[in-house]
Formats: C-alpha cells, sequence, structure tokens
C-alpha cells in the first residue's frame, strides 16, 4: 500500500518539478516567464502527437521539448528582442499556447496513446518495497532529479551559471563587464521551455497516455508558484513539488477511507500545505532576499 | 371550452410559425455554449457531436456557432448576452453551472429561444433538456454487482450537485438489488476535467482494495489506470473502448444529437415551445455502449434491465431508504422528477458524508 502511495505521488509530482526546475533557471536571469503553462500544453500535444505518430515515446519527449523551446523562442523574442513586457507576453504565451494545442491536437482526441516505459533492471526492480520506487521509475523521472542536482550544480558551482546569476541580479553591470545579457537569456528562456516541453510530455505519455485539450489543468502555474516559493533554490522545489503531489495524493487516500473531512477542504489542503512548509523553509528572510534575481521581469536594452 | 381553448392555441401557433416562418428565410443560427474543450473526448465532445448531428441533418437551413471552454459563471453571462446579440434563434447552454446566467439573459431577450441542460429552472423562452443517466448508472450497478470479487467498487465524482448524487444513488441501488452489502469508496477530485487528478483518484481507489471503477468526471484517465492494473471499470460520456479494451464493461453514452435536431426542427416550423424534455434509454439519449468483459450471464441481465428500464420502469421505485434509514419512497412509488433534480441525500448503504 505504502509502496503503490509512493508511485502514484512520484508521478503526480514529476510534471511539476520538470517545469519548475526550468523556469528556475529562467527566473535566475531575470526574465519572468508566466506562459509555463502555455509551454507545458504544447509539449503535451507535441509528445502525444509525436509518440502516436511515430510509435516511439521516446521521441514523443524529444518532441514535447523541441515543442517547448520552438513556443519559449516566441516569447524570447519578443520580450528580449522586441523589450516588451514579460508578464502581459507570458500571460499571452500561455493563452496562445492552450488554443494552438487544442488546434494541433484535433486529431489526437479520442485516440488511446503509447505509455512510456519503465526501467527493468533485473533483480533490482524487483527487490521488495524499494525496488519499483527506486528502479523501476520511467527516464524522466531520473531526468527531473538529474535536472535538480544538475541546475542546483550549475547555479552555485560552475564559472557559467555565475554570470547567470550575475545577469539575473544587475544586468547593467553584467553586460559592462561584457557579458550577452540577451544571449544568456536566451539561453535560458530556451531551456526553461525545454523543461516545460518535458513536464508537458510527461503528462501525455507517461501520467495519462491521452491527449485532450487542455489536459495540464493548471499544473503550469503551480509550477511558477513552487519557484517563487521555493526561494529560487532548485532542491526546495524539489521539496514543494513532492509536497504538493503527496498531499494531493493522500487526500484522495483519506477519502476513500472516509475520514469525513468536507472534499473542498481537502481539495485545497495541497496548495495550502506547500505553501505553508515552504514559507517555514524560507523563514530566513534576509537569505531570501539574496537569493532573488533584482532584475527579475525588468526590460533590459543594451546601451550600446 | 377546452376546444376553443385548443383551437385558439393552434391559431396562436400557426400566427407564431408564420411570423417566425418569415424571418426564417435567412438561415436560423443554433448556437451551442460548452463548458469544457471540444476536444476532452467527453461530455463537451458529446454536445459538439450532437450539434455536428443537427448540420448533417438540417444542412443549410441551419448555421451553427460554438463557445467552448466557458467558466461557469459571470463569463457565461457575457457568452449568452453575445450570442443573443449576434442573432441566435436558439441558444443551448449545455452546463449545470450556465442556468442562473443563461436564466438572466434569457429574460433580457424574450426573442432569442434558449435551452439549458440538467438545470431545474426555465423561463417562457428558456426550455429544460436532460438525460436521464441514472437509468444507465443502475445498470452499471448491477454490473458491478455481479462482478466484482471484492463487493467493493471504487466512485471518482466531481463536484455535489444532484446530478451527481442521483448518479450514485442509482448505481448503488442497481448494486444492491444484486448484493445488499455492496459498498461503495467515493472519492471527491473537484473538478470535472483534470487526467491526471482523475488517475490518481483511480490508484487511491484501486489501491484500496476497489476493483472495479465508476467515474463522473469526463476523461479517459481513470479507465487507462484499470487497463494497467488488469481490473475492470466504465466509460462515461463517450465510449471508451478504444482506451480500455479488457477493462471497460460498458460506458454510458451521452446521445444529444436527436433532441438537437428535435428542438431545432421546431424552431424551423415555428413549434418550439419552452419544453421540459428528459429523454433517457428509451428514446435513445441515453445509449449504453456495448456489454463486454463480463460474464455471460452478467451481461444478460444487464441487457434484460436495460429493456425493463426502456419499457418505462424507473429504478427509483420505491421503497428507497436514506442512509439514516427512514423510508423516502414507500413500495412501488415513483421518486418525481422534480425530487430526483434536487437531490440533495444518499441512500442507505452508501458510506460517505455528502459535501455541503
Amino acid at each position: 500500500m505504502l509502496e503503490a502511495i509512493i508511485l502514484t505521488i512520484i508521478t503526480a509530482a514529476t510534471p511539476l518539478l520538470l517545469a519548475a526546475v526550468g523556469e528556475l533557471v529562467v527566473e535566475k536571469s531575470g526574465v519572468l516567464n508566466l506562459g509555463v503553462e502555455g509551454m507545458m500544453v504544447m509539449g503535451a500535444v507535441a509528445g502525444f502527437a509525436v509518440t502516436v505518430s511515430t510509435g516511439s515515446p521516446l521521441l514523443g519527449i524529444v518532441g514535447g521539448a523541441v515543442a517547448g523551446v520552438i513556443v519559449s523562442l516566441l516569447f524570447a523574442f519578443v520580450t528580449l528582442t522586441l523589450v516588451a513586457n514579460q508578464v502581459a507576453s507570458g500571460l499571452a504565451l500561455t493563452l496562445f499556447g492552450l488554443g494552438l494545442s487544442g488546434l494541433m491536437g484535433e486529431s489526437f482526441v479520442g485516440q488511446p496513446g503509447i505509455k512510456l516505459a519503465s526501467l527493468d533492471i533485473p533483480g533490482l526492480t524487483t527487490l521488495p518495497f524499494v525496488g519499483k520506487v527506486l528502479f523501476g521509475q520511467d527516464i524522466l523521472v531520473y531526468l527531473s532529479f538529474a535536472a535538480v542536482f544538475g541546475v542546483s550544480w550549475f547555479l552555485n558551482r560552475t564559472r557559467a551559471g555565475l554570470i547567470l546569476r550575475a545577469v539575473g541580479d544587475n544586468h547593467a553591470s553584467a553586460h559592462a563587464l561584457g557579458y550577452s545579457v540577451i544571449g544568456v537569456r536566451y539561453l535560458a528562456v530556451m531551456f526553461g521551455g525545454a523543461m516545460a516541453g518535458l513536464g508537458g510530455a510527461y503528462l501525455s505519455v507517461a501520467y495519462t497516455p491521452l491527449w485532450v485539450e487542455n489536459m495540464t489543468a493548471g499544473r503550469g502555474w503551480i509550477a511558477l508558484a513552487l519557484v517563487v516559493f521555493a526561494s529560487w533554490m532548485p532542491w526546495r522545489a524539489a521539496i514543494g513539488a513532492y509536497l504538493f503531489g503527496a498531499v494531493t495524493v493522500l487526500q484522495f487516500h483519506a477519502q476513500a477511507l472516509g475520514i469525513g473531512f468536507p472534499s473542498q477542504f481537502l481539495a485545497m489542503l495541497p496548495y495550502l500545505a506547500t505553501v505553508i512548509v515552504l514559507v517555514a523553509i524560507s523563514g530566513n528572510r534576509r537569505a531570501t532576499l539574496f537569493n532573488t534575481p533584482s532584475s527579475l521581469g525588468k526590460p533590459f536594452v543594451p546601451d550600446r | 371550452m377546452k376546444k376553443l381553448a385548443l383551437l385558439a392555441g393552434t391559431a396562436l401557433a400557426l400566427a407564431v410559425g408564420a411570423v417566425s416562418g418569415a424571418s426564417a428565410a435567412d438561415k436560423l443560427k443554433a448556437c451551442w455554449v460548452y463548458t469544457g474543450p471540444i476536444g476532452d473526448f467527453g461530455y463537451s465532445y458529446q454536445h459538439d457531436q450532437g450539434r455536428l448531428a443537427v448540420e448533417k441533418e438540417l444542412g443549410d437551413k441551419v448555421e451553427t456557432a460554438y463557445v467552448e471552454n466557458v467558466a461557469e459563471g459571470p463569463d457565461a453571462e457575457r457568452v449568452f448576452e453575445r450570442f443573443a446579440r449576434e442573432g441566435c434563434g436558439i441558444v443551448f447552454g449545455t452546463s449545470f453551472g450556465f442556468m442562473d446566467a443563461e436564466l438572466k439573459v434569457a429574460k433580457k431577450f424574450p426573442n432569442v429561444k434558449f435551452e439549458h441542460a440538467t438545470g431545474y429552472k426555465s423561463a417562457p423562452n428558456m426550455g429544460l433538456y436532460n438525460a436521464r443517466f441514472y437509468e444507465g448508472r443502475y445498470i452499471l450497478g448491477q454490473i458491478a454487482a455481479k462482478e466484482s470479487k471484492k463487493a467493493l467498487a471504487g466512485y471518482i465524482v466531481s463536484f455535489p450537485i444532484p446530478e451527481v448524487v442521483m448518479g450514485i444513488n442509482a448505481f448503488m441501488l442497481g448494486a444492491q438489488s444484486i448484493n445488499p452489502d455492496f459498498k461503495v469508496k467515493i472519492v471527491w477530485v473537484n473538478s470535472w476535467f483534470d487526467p491526471g487528478k482523475e488517475a490518481d483518484a483511480a490508484k487511491a481507489l484501486f489501491d484500496q482494495g476497489a476493483d472495479i471503477i465508476v467515474q463522473h468526471t469526463d476523461s479517459t484517465a481513470a479507465m487507462q489506470v484499470a487497463e494497467e492494473r488488469g481490473l475492470k471499470g466504465f466509460g462515461q460520456s463517450s465510449d471508451m473502448i478504444k482506451f480500455a479494451p479488457k477493462a471497460q464493461m460498458t460506458a454510458i453514452v451521452d446521445n444529444w444529437g436527436p433532441h438537437y435536431i428535435k428542438s431545432v426542427k421546431a424552431v424551423l416550423d415555428g413549434t418550439w415551445k419552452a419544453n421540459d424534455v428528459w429523454e433517457g434509454i428509451k428514446d435513445g439519449t441515453v445509449h449504453m455502449a456495448d456489454y463486454a468483459n463480463m460474464s455471460d450471464e452478467t451481461k444478460k441481465l444487464a441487457e434484460a434491465t436495460q429493456a425493463k428500464i426502456a419499457g418505462g420502469w424507473n429504478p427509483f421505485t420505491g421503497p428507497i431508504a436514506d442512509q439514516s434509514g427512514k423510508e423516502r419512497y414507500a413500495a412501488g412509488v415513483v421518486a418525481p422528477d422534480a425530487d430526483l433534480l434536487g437531490m440533495n441525500w444518499y441512500v442507505k448503504g452508501v458510506d460517505d458524508k455528502l459535501p455541503q
């Protein structure tokens, strides 16, 4: 039973974590992309379409990431090159993604998909209890963890990460030092798009192998909120995503057990619990402030 | 006297017919408002299939329009008002939650005809239509009780509205007619449409021992989980057999086409009236997908029950007691439609507290 619950929690948390880690890097570079939902849903439709057309879920997730990158480039062009308002452009990207994905996916409605295979290592996956949890997941689950460690390492331990943070904290200084602010931000936005696309593809290829319009159902917004409440730290975003997934799944179990809480309250619980916990662990206000990218959402026009 | 009234009525109908006939020289515009995306392969998808059936049947006599993804609330009012202003002859509001918004707009535009699905408020120019889905759910209950090895079904539901409560009750009445001790576990996902959540809820219910899943939410996710686990379930709104070839035993399919064609034709002929139509298995509005993945005995039983319901028998025929054991309908008494449409109590044997 516990094993089954943990397995369900992993599937519920993975799409949030993938998208959140991507957005975290974007925001660290000083760009606020509110279009995560739109990029995710594009990843979902592209992932499904490629999977069904080629018969390969692996190609499907690559397709999802590519779709995420393509729509994120649109956002990057509008906000970085044309210096449009990031908040408005991000919202527009979400609406655009939801609409376009519906159009693209029209012929895929009502078609069963192919599920991404899970890892199966003889001897290890069959281990009692830990086997399936540790060695029986699909590639995107492992990738989401690799992304958490990778991004954490990249931001804090590499020179490129330092440059990215400098661009996000003070783009004028970074520019004066000779770094290409716009170039760094383009790359960051594309990374965010790829990760959101993967998160979306996870939904349509691994979580529930089907395509229906709007199937992200607000997960992009939750990923966005996780980034802020995690005060831009990858491992906190992971805690947040898993907490959110856990409470979502556990409240279903609580309902099925017939614990007499009102279901509306239980439905609210994942949001409430995640916000409270993440705010509590971000208790040190100075550290949080220090970690906030100071140029977040501010437009940048190179002066020369 | 009666004859005279009838005559007057006919004359009036003729007059109205003449008037609308004159204006119908140009096309009639029929408009639909959907709560979900038409790509949901569920509730809104089936309504849109009905719209397409109208286009096919009436061809160039009608022009159709629709707006999908309309939130239930103030947004809906704007959509209805826009349709009314844009010259729609008849507007269909397809979701319970549109009720108040649609009624408000209907009162403002007395010359436009409105129909509202699954609600209970009407106006001289706003009719009601609904499908007796509970008839199908009674059959599901019987199948579940026959086929479940654990006498336990999991039930995924969206919101505690009468339509949903009525469905749970009909399901339980069906199940209890086979096994009086049959149990159901209920999980509310507080959404009509979130495949991920529906899948999670299905997993939770299976993990807690249910071996059959029933859903009153729209996506195919729960059926896919059933297929994966080698367990059984029932599709909702659409025939989901492609998603769960070994798991779907049957599905309640919403077949709105016949009603929409009838209504739009009536507007064209000038005979439209604000009716209160509630059709079911007999009229074909509620269609049962092919019975599969069950024993022959169960299949025969399901077919027999379906025939009995098509013959006019109502699953909500007493004796029916509520959770407290209080008798609501005495033996042989059929619950009136008004009671069903406002149903806010569970029948005996449901272990759940109804969210109020």
